[in-house]
């Protein structure tokens, strides 16, 4: 457990290193980002190996911070920020290895990229609202900066401006909440304080009232960020005009942050404001799941496709967070961890594989290509990650979403019924996006030649070949799929005694409808 | 008094010391001359200011020494020495001598501000510091602008010395005393006359003023975007500290029986509902107008005056939770904004640096320059670990405290918490240019080299730059070392 820190601090370091050696050499600055990346993964899998689930949060470090305000340097983890941490140690190292191929400004990109990562790893560990807020926002400003360096040129400006903007508004409304709710208790007679064990404690004084508006500041603020319908539209846009190693992380690990924060910070601590608005946010992330499916159903730009299918995928983990029994929230929690892995695979795909090799991302285009020719490792990744986004058995977004299927079923039936009508959508778009892009068509034609860059020409089309660097990458996550579609059991053993505490017993006793 | 002594000596020995040995040299040898004795006279100045010790009242009640005198004094003399190094290695003037010993004699002015505990001694305080402050604003005799700064701000400052001073006499007539602590007891003994009203509106007019805030904001764009670069900083660095520690004093300590309260709907009125209503139009007027600006000056202008609403907001609040949150907001603003102005100087001695599109490229031009302009501008915005943030959130926090959302002192809180998300744009817009859009290629330069020129970064300016960015970031992670003075 101890080690768990360290994952913040090396990361930091290593983005001075890797900020540092860009100036000289680029691939210096590449090495520093993978070692600093891979090793903060062999951290949280040192201490997966090691890891006894246990019910409530095991502190790791608790130091007074800044005592005027009661505010805590506490850090602290369970099985769900364990389970969180690997994941975000696993995309942090693809996402280097699929990046590998940026040439400009390096050392600024893998520094930016390392501070992102520092500010996850400081999310999940957090058991003090302020501290939590403090990583949380050292997380959103680097987005920007990735983003309108680095995306595609059309659109990177407004689309990284729009992200942060949301990104931030959503913050702004938890730290409304975070300091009201602090203000609420101080006037209930509580000492200042934010940890979250002290602010839950003092929040079951609150009056109704100030239970309901809390809730709606604090998850509002931080859904905006989990791509909850009516406030998703950041997301997509955001995800498309990213490189490939943002829309990685992006869709893989901070929209988690936000699912996050509604978990450890707005439900425990609110479970009166849950119960009130637990309706209403199945409503909207019923509606996410199908009004982000049909989209991506019609889209013509490959990546939109992906990036719709990501707010849908969310959707999933906040119905199983509405719906607020065990069974569903851990489900959520597995297919946080699920989708991480599988918008990984299929933004690299798509980001990297196909767009930097095709020079295009229109599906019109693509169709013109016999691509599962032309690039067979792409086109197997892409079924591979296709079946496994569509919940087929032996993947990981299969037990995902059954059991949060099942969760919700205790809660609502009607809502599982519809959620059900949902994972056919998401069979719909992914089936259509496989087959239009990668099997549109089986011989070159001549307008597609005549479009795109062929090495030699006059021969057929002929792409670089794939990487080494992203073959590996691949594999790390197609393995995580597989081994977690498989044994589910892995993760759910350390999640489900997490959900047993008393703080989160709290919130899905409250919750239970 | 050893601060302000040591800071008026210093100041005539710069100027004995340029008559005496300047005349045959050339401008920079002098600037160099007059910026080390100013440095000696500041620092003499801290050493003063720390070894002072606390005191209730001195000569008679006319000035007190508590922690807020000290941490003002020491912060606002942090802020001068740094305004004289850029000074030194930036400024380009026709009499160094006389522009460094006004910049002491208005850090005199603003040490005494802070320790100010008598109507006459704030006001003679505040005049020796504004009239000082109106030559640096025109010191710049070659540019026309300059000349037009100084005359607005002239203008606006005398005519709210005129308000001070009107309500001064007011509440002499009422209160029969110009000591603060006897003014308060007599308040505190009477029921709120209408004349009072008139005097409390009057001395916050030149509050408004003094704090840039909005409606009393229109000289802040044009004195920023005229003014020497120097000059600029000092007006929004340390006289802002000053003001505010001097306002604070009056309002909390002096007026504070007619206060009312904000922190509910249907308080008692009094001063703060004016305050609130400044705070709020500030707030507003600050962010929004941000937005439409090209010119960077204007827009630390009008960040400015969107600060000037959460300074107000701090000062609502500090009456419950005491100094500590205004204190620490506004010293470590005035840091990040005397830092921004210091890149600014140091881009213009090479290529103008007026428009926030003369930043693009900053970061090929110049990687030091762009890391400190990212950590003073994130700063400015609020993003943690900054110290920005930090002084937001206990200001917000001790605002909320005063009773949730009960009253205007919360509602202000909330609406800048969200239009902290409005100021993130125009924020981001300047780092935009600096760190992500392309240098323009100069026309002179060969075709074939896309790489424009660097800009040199003097040490000595380098130096406080990256001073400045590194106190912002450790008083950011360790805000409670300010905290705990009050």
């Amino acid at each position: 457990m101890n080690a768990l820190p360290f994952t913040i601090y090396v990361s930091f370091a290593g983005a001075l290193l890797a900020l540092a050696a860009g100036t000289r050499s680029h691939s210096a600055a590449r090495w520093i980002a993978l070692v600093t990346a891979l090793t903060s993964f062999a951290l949280t899998l040192l201490v997966a190996s090691s890891f006894v689930p246990s019910p409530g949060l095991q502190t790791i470090i608790d130091l007074p911070w800044i005592a005027e305000l009661g505010i805590r340097y506490h850090l602290a983890a369970d099985g769900i920020s364990l389970t969180l941490l690997v994941l975000t140690g696993l995309a942090a190292t693809v996402g280097v290895l699929f990046s590998w191929n940026i040439e400009h400004r390096v050392g600024e990109f893998f520094a930016l990229y390392l501070i992102l990562i520092s500010g996850v790893f400081g999310v999940f560990l957090s058991a003090d609202a302020f501290t939590m807020f403090v990583f949380y926002e050292i997380a959103i400003v680097p987005k920007y900066f990735l983003i309108a360096n680095w995306g595609s040129p059309a659109t990177r400006e407004h689309a990284a401006m729009k992200l942060v903007l949301y990104s931030f508004a959503g913050s702004a409304l938890v730290l409304a909440g975070l300091l009201w709710a602090n203000a609420v208790a101080i006037a209930h007679g509580s000492v200042s304080s934010f940890s979250l064990n002290d602010l839950a404690a003092a929040a079951t004084h609150f009056s109704r009232g100030e239970q309901i508006g809390l809730f709606a500041l604090v998850f509002t603020g931080f859904a905006v960020l989990a791509g909850m319908f009516p406030f998703h539209t950041w997301a997509p846009t955001g995800h498309v005009a990213a490189p490939t190693a943002a829309s990685m992380l992006l869709a893989g690990v901070v929209m988690k942050l936000g699912a996050y924060g509604c978990l450890r910070v707005a439900m425990p601590l609110f479970p009166v404001g849950l119960a009130f608005w637990q309706p209403t946010i199945a409503a909207l992330a019923i509606i996410g799941i199908f009004y982000a499916g049909f989209i991506a159903l019609v889209q013509e730009d490959f990546k939109f496709v992906i990036g719709y299918s990501s707010v849908s995928h969310m959707g999933f983990v906040l119905l199983g967070l509405a719906a607020a029994n065990s069974t569903a929230v851990a489900g959520a929690v597995l297919q946080m961890f699920s989708h991480g892995v599988i918008a990984g695979l299929l933004f690299a795909v798509v980001g990297r594989m196909v767009y930097e090799r095709t020079h295009t991302r229109q599906l019109a285009d693509l169709r013109q290509l016999p691509l599962h020719r032309l690039l067979p490792f792409a086109a197997l990744t892409f079924v591979l990650a296709g079946l496994a986004s569509m919940g087929m058995p032996g993947f990981s977004g299969f037990p995902a979403e059954l059991t949060i299927l099942i969760g919700v079923w205790k809660t609502s039936p009607a809502w599982a019924f519809f959620a059900g009508g949902g994972i056919l959508v998401a069979a719909a778009f992914t089936l259509r996006a496989i087959q239009v892009s990668f099997f549109g068509s089986t011989q070159l034609s001549p307008v597609a030649a005549s479009a795109s860059e062929p090495t030699h020409a006059g021969s057929p089309l002929h792409y670089e070949p794939i990487t080494l660097a992203e073959k590996v990458g691949t594999a790390l996550l197609l393995a995580a799929t597989v081994y977690i579609g498989l044994k589910p059991d892995v993760l759910l053993d350390w999640i489900t005694p997490a959900l047993q505490s008393p703080l989160m017993q709290g919130a899905l006793k409250g919750g239970s409808l | 008094m050893v601060p302000e002594a040591a800071l008026v000596i210093g100041a005539l020995f710069v100027l004995a010391l340029d008559i005496a040995y300047g005349r045959r040299r050339t401008l920079e040898s002098r600037l160099y001359i007059a910026v080390i004795t100013g440095t000696v006279a500041v620092v003499a100045a801290m050493y003063g200011a720390f070894s002072s010790g606390l005191a209730d009242s001195v000569f008679g009640g006319a000035l007190i020494l508590d922690e807020l005198t000290m941490a003002t004094r020491l912060g606002v003399l942090v802020l001068a020495w740094i305004t004289l190094t850029l000074a030194g290695s930036t400024a380009r003037l026709r009499h160094p001598a006389e522009f460094v010993a006004i910049v002491l004699f208005a850090t005199a002015g603003f040490t005494l501000m802070a320790a100010a505990h008598q109507l006459l001694v704030a006001f003679v305080a505040l005049e020796l510091a504004s009239l000082s402050l109106y030559i640096l604003a025109g010191f710049d005799k070659s540019k026309p602008e300059s000349a037009e700064a100084a005359l607005k701000y002239f203008l606006f400052g005398g005519m709210s010395a005129a308000f001070l001073l009107f309500g001064f006499s007011l509440i002499y007539g009422l209160t029969g005393s110009i000591e603060l602590h006897e003014i308060s007891a007599h308040l505190a003994g009477h029921p709120p006359t209408p004349l009072l009203s008139v005097a409390l509106v009057m001395v916050l007019v030149a509050f408004g003023f003094k704090a840039a805030a909005a409606p009393f904001h229109l000289w802040a764009p044009d004195v920023y975007e005229g003014a020497p670069v120097s000059s600029s900083a000092l007006i929004a660095s340390a006289s802002k500290l000053a003001g505010l520690t001097l306002f604070v004093r009056l309002l909390w300590p002096g007026f504070g029986p007619g206060a009312g309260n904000v922190s509910t709907a249907a308080g008692a009125p009094g001063w703060l509902a004016i305050v609130a209503c400044l705070s709020a139009a500030s707030l507003l007027l600050g962010n929004f107008a941000a937005l439409a600006q090209p010119n960077l000056r204007r827009l630390l202008a009008y960040s400015a005056i969107a600060h000037a609403g959460v300074m107000l907001l701090g000062v609502i609040a500090a009456g419950d939770a005491g100094n500590g949150p205004l204190f620490y907001y506004v010293f470590t603003y005035g840091i990040a904004t005397i830092g921004a102005f210091g890149v600014i100087a140091v881009i213009e001695r090479t290529s103008p640096c007026q428009r926030i599109t003369d930043l693009a490229g900053l970061y090929r031009r110049s990687p030091l320059l762009t890391g400190c302009l990212a950590i003073y501008i994130l700063s400015l915005a609020g993003i943690p670990p900054l110290a920005g943030f930090f002084g937001k959130f206990t200001v917000f926090a001790a605002a909320l405290n005063l009773g949730g959302l009960a009253g205007p002192a919360g509602w202000l809180a909330i609406l800048a918490i969200f239009l902290s998300a409005v100021a993130l744009y125009y924020y981001l817009i300047v780092l935009k240019q600096a760190l992500v859009c392309p240098a323009p290629v100069a026309p002179s330069a060969a075709p074939s080299s896309s790489v424009p020129d660097r800009i040199p970064v003097p040490p000595d300016a380098a130096i406080v730059l990256v001073f400045a960015a590194l106190l912002l970031l450790l008083l950011g992670l360790f805000p409670s070392v300010l905290l705990r003075i009050f």
